[in-house]
């Protein structure tokens, strides 16, 4: 069949299964546009900014675990993907982003509306392609669905120029095997290594798990339940590592790291043993190298060599396949429990029970951690929830905990403001039978806002939690503790965001008390389609505890106990 | 002979344009320090090879290797510096040549190392050494009294010896006919 470049593009990507692509024509890709007419099985959605679509695909990768498509032009509409990209790759997110080119006998000549965009993104990208000619597309196409969904999954770029994707070719779907000599999957874990992990895990007295996105990206929350219970270790996980193991499990610790539970900290410094699953020492879980975890051995398992010895030197690097490693190890570890181990932990979880804001006697404010556990409660804990970057983050990671993988979705590595609205929107796609929540800050919520037009046009059931404490409030915190209060550039001066949602036509209702949230997860519930709930929250809350920045991960700043001063 | 803290690897890529940007891109971001790199084609013409030596002080070798190897058109990485191995460096060196002393120094230096006078006029002469860096080096020492003019290395190539071999089967699944491929590349 004689296909144009735009058509064997829509015939590949139905192949790859793919029912939504998000994106903003323009004119290099028109012609693609234009095709999209004959294929209605792939709905398209018209975001307001290429950086939503990117985020989108992004939150619909990351809820299905399917690869996320995203879609613009050349030039402006390539770059406006860029931060999504950024996001996606330091999150390890599938998603694939189709962009036009000017047209081949133009590249180079700055062109209207010409980028290098496969320049530009080279850093940022598990690879790209830009598509020379039009024999090349579907192998293209195929190649890089591949990429970005196998391995350690990353984001894929193919810039099409716009005289590739009107070129007509013999359409053959290229079946059979894809040859990518340089590319490698590992699977399983060397025998030796993996024997010389067991040994260690056996031996140890004091052990604990550090359990990432590895574990969901795998699948392998099953062999980690099993690892712990078998062994009786401890499991602290990474931010993205939340819902990798049920947080009501008893072994569980929460987060660890920079605004991590104080016992998983001071585990992680007295352990003999670090197990780390598919996570990869990001600064922000380490704090200081230098001191970090000194009277551990540590086991790192990672399906991407590069990271084994990055930040941390281990004793023991398997690169594989986390499920598959696990499985290998369970046969021969032995089972057993560390109860003096355990005491001291659950010494920890004690003290810290102390210090919950939670604990505090209730007084006129309505606190951002108060928002969230009561967001937890009224959802029965089983909401996809969608975070933005910063304070909100945070209290997230802290008070809704979460009992299933991929129910969390938040930008970790990047920390991109920004992110939390519209990769609800694309998790809402991927998954329309889940209670979707974007929780956000009113910071982060204003850099992507627009989408409200694209919630309201495509009629998308989102919830949209802003907690609206008139500051950029994770800066605001460090310029308490680390710049003396001076509060540079962070108080904000909002719009009415009720006001807003209604000139979207978005139901809302603003939250100054606490016993409205209650009330305001019912109305939420009751709109079929975006709403938005302003909590109107506590100017100054601080996240606590907080290892700062470069600090020893047990130097914490711990909330006082009540009765205690700061 | 190398230098404690650096290292060799031999590095077999796809012949495909902008491979070249991948992997100097690659070396920038993650803060690793090249001493030389060179590229050319091999006996397979969908196969370059590259050799880069690498001043490993901050980052473990292997940590370099794992992370050429991530990209996807890097077909196999070889740290060659740490078991037997053949390396050579070639220089041009244009010297003054313009009295008798310097021109009987320069024939004489020559003799005593893998070098030659390639081109020798009455104020500058063109030498080329081919030897592995630390002679190059000692030569280049020699000349500077008598007045290097003009310099140009190639950086070291290397290949291990005896059977190591490092080589791909591989053929290109898609044969880009067009001329556009070669001309648009990066």
């Amino acid at each position: 069949m004689l296909l144009t470049g735009s058509e064997i593009v829509m015939e590949c990507l139905i192949r790859e299964g793919v029912d939504v692509i998000f994106g903003y024509p323009g004119g290099a890709i028109l012609p693609t546009y234009d095709a999209m007419t004959k294929y209605p099985q792939i709905h398209h959605v018209l975001v307001r900014h290429e950086q939503g679509a990117s985020h989108m695909a992004d939150g619909y990768a990351r809820a299905t675990g399917k690869v996320g498509v995203a879609i613009a032009t050349s030039g402006p509409g390539a770059t406006n993907l860029v931060t999504g990209i950024a996001t996606a790759m330091m999150d390890s997110s599938p998603i694939v982003c189709i962009t036009g080119q000017v047209a081949r006998g133009s590249i180079g000549t700055d062109a209207f509306q010409e980028t290098d965009v496969t320049g530009v993104t080279l850093p940022v990208t598990k690879h790209n392609y830009l598509v020379a000619d039009v024999e090349e597309l579907a192998y293209v196409i195929r190649e890089a669905f591949h990429i970005a969904r196998s391995g350690r999954p990353g984001p894929v770029l193919i810039d099409i120029p716009k005289d590739v994707q009107t070129q007509k070719t013999e359409f053959i779907y290229p079946e059979g095997e894809i040859r990518l000599p340089g590319y490698r999957v590992p699977s399983e874990g060397h025998e030796d290594d993996v024997m010389l992990a067991v040994d260690l895990i056996n031996q140890a007295q004091r052990p604990i798990i550090l359990a990432g996105h590895g574990i969901m990206m795998a699948g392998a929350s099953e062999q980690l339940r099993e690892l712990s219970e078998i062994a009786g270790i401890p499991v602290a996980l990474t931010l993205l590592g939340k819902g990798a193991m049920p947080e009501d499990h008893p072994m569980v610790l929460g987060m660890m790291g920079m605004h991590g539970e104080a016992a998983s900290n001071h585990a992680i410094q007295e352990a003999d043993l670090l197990i780390a699953l598919g996570m990869r020492f990001d600064d922000r879980v380490t704090g200081n190298l230098k001191t970090y975890a000194q009277k551990a051995k540590k086991i790192h398992v990672d399906i991407d060599p590069s990271e084994i010895n990055k930040n941390v030197r281990v004793n023991v690097g398997i690169p594989g396949d986390v499920r598959a490693v696990l499985s290998q190890m369970l046969p021969h570890v032995h089972r057993t429990q560390h109860p003096d181990w355990m005491a001291w932990i659950r010494d920890w979880q004690e003290d810290a029970d102390e210090r919950d804001i939670l604990q505090y006697s209730a007084d006129s404010k309505l606190l951002g951690a108060q928002v969230i556990n009561d967001l937890w409660q009224f959802t029965g804990g089983n909401a996809v929830t969608v975070t933005d970057v910063g304070q909100h983050q945070m209290l997230e990671a802290q008070y809704y905990p979460h009992q299933r993988p991929s129910s969390l979705i938040t930008s970790g590595g990047l920390g991109t403001m920004g992110f939390g609205f519209p990769a609800a929107i694309g998790a809402k796609f991927g998954k329309p039978e889940e209670e979707v929540w974007a929780i956000v800050g009113d910071g982060g919520f204003q850099m992507t806002m627009c989408e409200l037009a694209t919630a309201v046009q495509e009629n998308i059931d989102v919830n949209i939690a802003i907690l609206n404490n008139a500051y950029l409030g994770m800066v605001r915190q460090w310029q308490e503790f680390f710049y003396e209060e001076r509060y540079q550039s962070t108080p904000m001066v909002n719009p009415d965001f009720c006001k807003l949602a209604d000139a979207f036509g978005i139901p809302s209702m603003r939250v100054t008390k606490r016993e409205q949230v209650e009330e305001s997860v019912a109305f939420a519930r009751s709109i079929k389609g975006p709403v938005l709930i302003e909590y109107v929250i506590e100017k100054e809350e601080i996240v606590y505890p907080m290892v700062p920045a470069g600090a020893d991960l047990h130097n914490m700043i711990r909330r006082p106990k009540p009765g205690e001063s700061r | 002979m190398q230098q404690e803290n650096r290292q060799t690897l031999a590095v077999l890529v796809e012949n495909k344009p902008g491979v070249l940007n991948r992997v100097v891109s690659l070396f920038r971001r993650r803060n690793f320090n090249v001493d030389s790199l060179t590229v050319g084609r091999t006996h397979k013409p969908h196969i370059s090879r590259m050799t880069i030596v690498v001043d490993v002080q901050r980052h473990d070798v292997r940590v370099v290797a794992a992370n050429l190897l991530k990209l996807i058109n890097v077909i196999d990485v070889r740290v060659i510096s740490q078991e037997p191995d053949v390396s050579r460096d070639l220089a041009l060196i244009k010297v003054r040549t313009d009295d008798v002393d310097s021109r009987n120094s320069v024939t004489m230096i020559c003799e005593r190392y893998p070098a030659r006078i390639v081109d020798i006029g009455t104020k500058v002469a063109i030498l080329e050494i081919t030897a592995q860096e630390d002679v190059v080096e000692a030569m280049i020492e020699e000349l500077k009294p008598i007045g290097i003019v003009e310099m140009v290395r190639t950086g070291v190539v290397a290949m291990g010896r005896g059977t190591r071999i490092l080589d791909s089967d591989y053929e290109p699944a898609v044969r880009i006919t067009t001329n556009n491929a070669e001309r648009i590349g990066v």
